[in-house]
């Protein structure tokens, strides 16, 4: 599932993440824009997902991603590989890794590269 | 079967996993769905079909936080289409279902059709069941946005309903065989847009030429989903449609009918697995496409050996 959480308003990168990994032959969900911890750890839950894409270009993700990752935990949800996209400053992704999130992708990345990581670390 | 009671006890997790569990097919499901079977029967189920961008989520969403304000526990099954190449699918009727995606007494699931071609997907209607047995009283199940013909969402509901708008076509596409004979609401959406009484009355004229077999007068309502404007009563006629399928004891032969196909539709699929277990053993299929392309052999006698074969196994 690719998630927006947060306030930003631009989901470009997002819709192009959707569109290479449905290609890669994956069933993707998309939220769609703004949405709050809670309707992202509910709908992780609701649609069983084995892996949670979050996109964010707000600055917002030291607050809202470990609060997301709590949300899972709380729901016996800690093995759903939680990876970030999005605008984050290198200074910030030890934070981010060591509340939970398995890895981040900046701005240039290509969606091979995300396709490879998600095949390879595909919860069991 | 441990999942099946905690799904049954209302724990979403179980409910969620379940649901996986059989729509990949994973071996234990039938043993599940046999568990549960006896604890369905009680929700009352309501589809949505219609072209694409008819606005069909939006009126899901909008109708199922009305439901929900009024205490009711409600299921939502989402159905999109999956790639015919890769298998892969976007579903993306979450996007316009805001104002319900964590509600407490709400649970939405998306599903891609995975080759369903009528549609919605072959495991559809057992994910309907799992939701009934969770205690859901109301599960409504959006279709994919679909043309003419895509009319398999009748058989495993009680109450159909057709979504229309306004700049679609003229009048003989209200008279076509198909999706216009399934509804037993219409819904006419976005009807600020130009065109609106035009397409209502239109609807209205081709189900005056043939009045409904069973005493219903098919309702056509104008709705604004993305203003609520309409959605109270386009709720009030499908309760309507409900009480008049109870006290007219159409409800029972109608759910009678679908078991009937439910049996046999299973039994094809059973069948067709056995056979294909089986014939796979037997000749390679390569063997047999090679000497047809080069007309040594026709499709038609292939099929006679091949069932003479399976025969004497």
């Amino acid at each position: 599932m690719v998630a927006k959480p947060g306030l930003d308003g631009h989901d470009r990168g997002a819709k192009v993440i959707v569109r290479a990994l449905r290609d890669a032959g994956m069933e993707v969900i998309y939220t769609g824009l703004r949405q709050t911890p809670e309707q992202i750890v509910s709908a992780t839950l609701q649609e069983d997902i084995n892996v949670l894409l979050l996109s964010i270009l707000s600055g917002a993700h030291g607050h809202l991603f470990p609060a997301i990752l709590r949300g899972l935990k709380e729901k016996g949800m800690e093995k759903v590989l939680v990876i970030g996209g999005g605008v984050i400053p290198q200074e910030d992704i030890p934070d981010l890794k060591q509340a939970g999130i398995s890895e981040i992708f900046g701005p240039g990345t290509s969606t091979e590269t995300i396709i490879t990581y998600i095949k390879e670390h595909l919860p069991s | 079967m441990e999942l099946v009671k905690e799904a049954m006890n209302g724990s979403e997790r179980a409910i969620a996993q379940l649901i996986t569990m059989v729509e990949n097919e994973v071996p234990g499901w039938i043993e599940a769905m046999k568990q549960l079977y006896p604890h369905t029967g009680n929700a009352y189920l309501i589809g949505f079909t219609g072209p694409t961008g008819s606005g069909k989520s939006t009126l899901v969403d909008r109708i199922v936080l009305t439901l929900c304000n009024q205490d009711c526990n409600v299921g939502v099954i989402a159905v999109d289409p999956s790639s015919p190449f890769t298998g892969g699918a976007l579903l993306g009727d979450r996007i316009r279902m805001g104002n319900i995606t964590n509600k407490e007494k709400v649970f939405i699931r998306s599903l891609g059709t995975r080759g369903g071609l009528g549609g919605i997907s072959q495991a559809t209607s057992d994910v309907s069941k799992i939701l009934d047995a969770s205690g859901k009283e109301f599960i409504l199940i959006e279709t994919v946005g679909i043309g003419q013909d895509e009319v398999e969402i009748v058989q495993i509901v009680d109450t159909s309903i057709v979504v229309s708008v306004p700049g679609l076509g003229d009048d003989v596409q209200t008279i076509k065989a198909g999706v216009m004979e399934i509804g037993d609401i219409f819904v006419v959406n976005k009807a600020d847009r130009e065109g609106a009484d035009h397409v209502a009355t239109m609807i209205r004229t081709m189900l005056d030429l043939k009045p409904s077999a069973n005493l219903w007068k098919q309702p056509v309502i104008k709705t604004i989903a993305t203003k609520n404007q309409g959605v109270d009563e386009l709720i009030a006629q499908i309760m309507s449609h409900r009480r008049h399928l109870i006290e007219n004891d159409l409800l029972g032969a109608k759910r009678k009918e679908r078991i009937g196909r439910e049996v046999t539709k299973l039994l094809e699929r059973r069948i067709s697995q056995y056979v294909h277990d089986r014939i796979e053993g037997i000749h390679s299929l390569k063997d047999f496409v090679e000497q047809i392309n080069n007309r040594e052999r026709d499709p038609y006698s292939c099929v006679d050996l091949l069932l003479e074969v399976l025969e004497k196994k």
